[in-house]
Formats: structure tokens, sequence, C-alpha cells
């Protein structure tokens, strides 16, 4: 049996699907019409909600294949890795797309070595070549480079994107498709890790690393109350917050929120400063940021020649009006 | 317990000097250090021996100059390392640098714990460690934040994830890869540095280790990079000057097509 099909790895909790599931389907759809192939959405988990699943196929999916086990409820390396693979052996799909999530960035390179392929992490495209090929393009060297990346012979050709890196495709309720439940054997799901608890987070400025998307404030914010004003558009955006040297050394934000070159390097999709000069310590923490919105009241700060979009001015004036924005737009959606 | 910890050498990336003009990073003088997520693991394995005893191993696999790498970890506390160098090892991608390391580790005999960096700042993919663990057909997590409880068999650890983080119980043997939120990394010590000076690396090739050949390299490796580009770096964006409430709207409003545009509300 020849090597056939696109999959995308979904991801669920507490049997609801994650976000990050409908983005990759926007991703397979764009190879799987290439291919003139089936998009085919792997779910694993345990009572799996299904209406979730038929929106699988409202968001492009032709096919989901589901394992459903008591066993799969939570991700645990074990299960997840084995039930994968047997998942490719089974069907063979040409290639495989998984978020580079704490799953994803788990999962993915085990899979890829028991199957014995490769596996692009974090790519920012991903497309097809005349031969068929998968092209797969990174960021690498600290975003210094971009990588263009195939894997000739073996198969499925596996790649990892980042989480929020896309929207998904508009919701479709003509698309049909068929939802497969396949049994698994159970000596597969044996775990030499368990889980024993789970601690949430209460709160919600997230980790800046793995941020999709980052609202970071500087001395330009003045006082801990107006940096506040950051934290909020963080929370309607669902970004993590961040900070310039001066922001963490004045105690407004903790140093692990702290951008730069003594800080943290990050690459989010998005990424809105406001009252930060752009200092060259600064900017080396924030080279791989896709689209960078700058505010500062000053037109010759540094930060506006990294912006993609800028905006003089004063933020005191500027940041409420953004707020109250993102505040309609929940409302109304 | 007997502790294997993976360490890489990687250019110093991290601290780059920009150049304001052209933005791009100035080459010259690079130097090699060991990639700064794997002190993370290193110091837990150090803390670990300390309270429990045993003994840690080092190993990296790269050129003959990575032995600088391990004599840098030896003199925090690592007790020995081992130098994986060959010319056919050279251009190995994910899956062939965790086989060679994998078979390494092999040779090693029984062990309790592997503990790794997330990932490289050079490589930056944080497959390596899943890939190893995989080889050797041991258990495995990421993301570690803690280890709680050293028990008889197992290990309970704190890994950390998007919405929280997980209390999880691992069987021994078991590989781990480590965040920079579970320790603080000491410095290295006199005596440590005089004992690393001195100490004897082996260095390991084909001959020495388990491997078939068609797996190492660029000749082993699934994936090929087939071009480099540079990614763009002045970004000659708008600016939108606002005088008055009126021109905020305005630009506000421009900032909202722009996400929309590119997709990110
Ligand atoms: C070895 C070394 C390592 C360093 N590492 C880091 C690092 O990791 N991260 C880091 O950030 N810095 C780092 N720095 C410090 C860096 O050089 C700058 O000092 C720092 O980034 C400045 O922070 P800032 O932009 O918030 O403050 P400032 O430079 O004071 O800039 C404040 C900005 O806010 C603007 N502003 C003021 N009021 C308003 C208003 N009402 N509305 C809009 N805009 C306003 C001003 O025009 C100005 O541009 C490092 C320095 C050294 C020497
Ligand atoms: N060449 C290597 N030698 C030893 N350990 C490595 C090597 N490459 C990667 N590792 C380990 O694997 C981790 C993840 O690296 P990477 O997958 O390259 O991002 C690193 O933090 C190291 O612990």
């Amino acid at each position: 049996m020849s090597y056939k099909n696109v999959w995308t790895l979904s991801e669920q909790e507490q049997g609801k699907l994650k976000e990050v599931s409908f983005e990759l389907l926007k991703r397979g759809r764009a190879l799987a019409d290439k291919r003139k192939v089936e998009l085919v959405a792997i779910v694993l988990g345990h009572n799996l909600d299904k209406d979730d699943l038929q929106k699988l196929i409202y968001f492009g999916a032709d096919k989901v294949l589901v394992v459903d086990a008591p066993e799969l409820e939570y991700f645990l390396t074990d299960p997840y890795v084995n039930v994968v693979t047997k998942l490719i052996e089974n069907h063979k799909p040409e290639i495989l797309i998984a978020s580079a999530t704490t799953t994803g960035r788990t999962v993915a390179p085990a899979v890829a070595i028991k199957v014995n392929t490769g596996l692009t992490a974090d790519c920012t495209g991903l497309d097809i070549d005349d031969e068929g090929h998968l092209i797969q393009t990174r960021p690498a060297i600290g975003g210094n480079i971009l990588a263009t990346i195939k894997t000739p012979i073996h198969r499925p050709q596996m790649a990892s994107v980042r989480p929020h890196s896309n929207q998904p495709l508009d919701i479709d309720k003509s698309r049909t498709g068929e939802i497969v439940y396949e049994e698994i054997d159970k000596e597969l799901l044996k775990s030499r890790i368990k889980r024993i608890e789970f601690h949430e987070n209460e709160e919600e400025t997230g980790n800046i690393q793995d941020a999709e998307v980052i609202i970071a404030g500087g001395k330009g914010c003045k006082t801990e109350e107006k940096f506040k004003m950051i934290k909020e558009i963080a929370t309607l955006m669902h970004g993590a917050v961040g900070g310039s040297r001066e922001a963490v050394d004045l105690g407004w934000i903790s140093y692990p929120h702290q951008i730069g070159l003594s800080g943290q390097t990050v690459s989010p999709h998005f990424y809105l400063v406001a009252g930060v000069s752009g200092a060259v310590q600064h900017l080396a923490g924030i080279k791989t940021a896709e689209n960078i919105v700058a505010i500062n009241n000053d037109s010759e700060a540094q930060i506006f020649q990294v912006a993609d979009f800028g905006i003089q001015g004063d933020l005191n004036d500027i940041l409420p009006v953004i707020i109250n924005k993102l505040k309609e737009r929940k409302e109304g959606k | 317990m007997k502790i294997i910890v993976t360490i890489k050498q990687v250019p110093e990336t991290g601290n780059v000097k920009m150049d304001p003009v052209t933005g791009t990073m100035k080459r010259d003088g690079v130097e090699s250090i060991v990639n700064p997520l794997d002190l993370y693991a290193v110091e837990e394995a150090i803390r670990l021996k300390n309270e429990f005893g045993g003994e840690i191993i080092a190993i990296t696999m790269g050129p003959p100059k990575a032995d600088r790498a391990l004599r840098e970890v030896i003199s925090m506390g690592c007790d020995s390392g081992i130098l994986l160098s060959n010319k056919s090892f050279a251009g190995a991608d994910t899956w062939s640098t965790s086989y060679v390391l994998a078979q390494a580790i092999k040779k090693l005999g029984e062990y309790d714990l592997i503990l790794c960096g997330e990932r490289a700042t050079d490589g930056d993919t944080g497959q390596v460690g899943p890939g190893i663990a995989t080889w050797l057909d041991i258990t495995f997590t990421t993301y570690v934040s803690g280890v709680k409880e050293v028990k008889e068999n197992s290990l309970v650890i704190e890994r950390m994830v998007e919405t929280g983080y997980e209390i999880l119980e691992i069987e021994n043997p078991s590989l781990l890869t480590v965040i920079k939120e579970i320790n603080y990394p000491r410095l290295p010590s006199l005596r440590g540095k005089q004992k690393a000076r001195k100490l004897d690396i082996p260095v390991w090739g084909p001959e020495e280790i388990d491997v078939e050949n068609k797996n190492l390299g660029l000749k082993g490796s699934p994936t090929r990079v087939v071009r480099i580009s540079k990614p763009k770096v002045s970004r000659n964006g708008e600016l939108f000057v606002c005088k008055n409430d009126q021109d905020i709207e305005n630009a506000v409003g421009k900032m909202f097509e722009f996400l929309e545009s590119k997709e990110i509300i």
C-alpha cells in the first residue's frame, strides 16, 4: 500500500477540541487540495464531544479518525505515541501535520522515530513542490536564517506548525464527511507514566516563550497602574505579557516576562509594544516576531524601524481606544 | 542514581550583537558555549546526586572542540564526559543525532535517568530528547519544571503545559527534558575547574559504539535542507502620526484592519 492523504493531529481537553485542531485544518486543506487527496483529522481522547467532531468536517476535514478510550482522556506520552504510531502503520498517510504545542512537540518527535521518518519543527510555511514533495520552511539559528527542508524518501513527511500562526477556515456547514472510530489493541494503551494531579494556571499572563501573541510595555507606561493596560490587552487578545528591562526593573512585571538580550527571545505571530524605545538589546529578543505593531510618542524611536505598523502618539490616549475596540468585538461576536 | 545528561555545544546566538543599521547579527567573534538550556539539566542532575548519591555522565555529539563544553559541565559537578565525534556523524538531523546518542547510552549500561535541555538554541527543535528515549524504548516526558519526589522505582515530577502544571509519576528509567523554571544553574567551582582540566575525555566514533553506517550523518538523515534564505529584517512599516483623537481613531481602525489581514484577530 502506498502512502496517501494528509493528516492533522487534533488536540482535545476534557473531550472538547482545542482551537489548534481547527487551525491545522486550514494548512492541511491547502496541501490536500494541491495533492488532490483527502484531509483526515486524527483525534485521540475519551468521551469526545460529537458536535466537535462534526465541526472538524465543517472546518475542512474529509474524514475524522477517532480513537476513544479511557486511557486517552489526558495526554500521556506512552499511549498517545503508541496509538498515533499504530494509526500511521495501519493507514499510511503521506503527510502528517501536528501543532507545536507541549503535546504536539512531545508526540511528534517520538512517533517520527517509531515510524522511521523525518520531522520538521515549527514550520512557518508549508507547500507542495512540482514533484509532490512537502516543502517545509522554518527559521533557524536564532531566526537569523530561513531553512527550506524536504523529506525526500521517508514517509510520512512530518511537520509541526506553531499554534495561532493562522486562523481556521470559515465554517462551512454544507461540507460532508465521515467520522470513523478505530479500535485499538489494549496493549498499546499501557503507560509507564501516569497523571496524579493538575493545577490550572490562575493568572492569565502566560508563558511568553511559546506565546503567539505578546503585548509588551516599557518605561513609557510611566506607572504600574498604566502598565495594567498592557495586561488588559493581553487578556483580551489571549496573549502573554512582556516587558522591557526597564519595566521589569521597575517591578511592573516579573523577570520571566523580560524580552531581550538578558531576558527571553520570543517569536510570536503578533507583538504589540508600547512605550519601549527599541534599544538593540530589546530588539535582539524580537527579531523573529512575525508582525510587530509599535506605539511610541517619539517619531525617532528605534522601535519603529522594526515595526510593520507604527502609531506615533501618547499611549495613554491610544491604548484605551484599542481596549474598547477589542471589547466591542468580543461582545459583537 | 546514575544520571546521564546530554549537552550540546552551540554558537552564542543568545548574546548577538545587532548591527543597528542593517539589523543583522554581527557574526565575527561568535563564541561556542554550552547550550544555555542544557545547564538546567546539568544543575538538576547535580541536585539529585547531592541528595541521593550516584554519578553523572555528560555526553555530547559534536566536533572535537566540543570537549570544552564537557569540561565546563564537569567543572559544575558532572563526574565524567563522553565525546561522540567523527566525520561520519557530521550533518546529522535530529533523527540521526538521537540515534547515535541512544546507541552510545546503551554502551553505558544501566541507568536511572536521562536529562536533556528543552531545546538547543541553534537547532531549536526540542526533538532530540524524545528521539533518544524512543530509540532506547524508555518512557519520557518534556517541559519538566520540577522533580518533586524520588521513589524506589519512579519519579514524581511537575510538567508545565499551556494551561497549568501536571503532576506525573514516571517509571525508571526515564528521560526528561527540563525547562528554565526548574532551577538556577550554579557556576563552575574552582575545584571543579581543576578537575575538569585534568580529566580524560574519551572520544567515541562508529568503531566504539554499535551503529549502522546507513543511519549516520547527512546520509542517514531523513530530512534535507534544500535552501537557506535570509528572513526580511527591515520592515518598512507604515507610521501613523496622531495629533488628536480623530487621528487615533483612524490609526487604531487601520491597525485592526492590519490585524485582520494577518489573521491575528
Ligand atoms: C548588557 C545589557 C543587557 C540588556 N538586556 C536587556 C533586555 O534583555 N531587555 C531590554 O528590554 N533591555 C535590555 N537592556 C536595556 C536596554 O539597553 C534599554 O535600557 C531598555 O530596553 C530600555 O527600556 P524602555 O524602552 O522601556 O525604556 P526607555 O528607553 O526609557 O524608553 C521609553 C520609551 O517610551 C516612550 N514614551 C514615553 N512616554 C510615552 C507615552 N506617554 N506614550 C508613548 N510612548 C512614550 C519614549 O519615547 C521612549 O521611547 C540591556 C542593557 C544592557 C547593557
Ligand atoms: N549533538 C548533541 N549532543 C548531545 N545532546 C544533544 C545534541 N543535540 C541535542 N542534544 C540534546 O537534546 C536537546 C534538544 O536539542 P534539539 O532537539 O536540537 O533542540 C538539547 O537541549 C540537548 O540536551
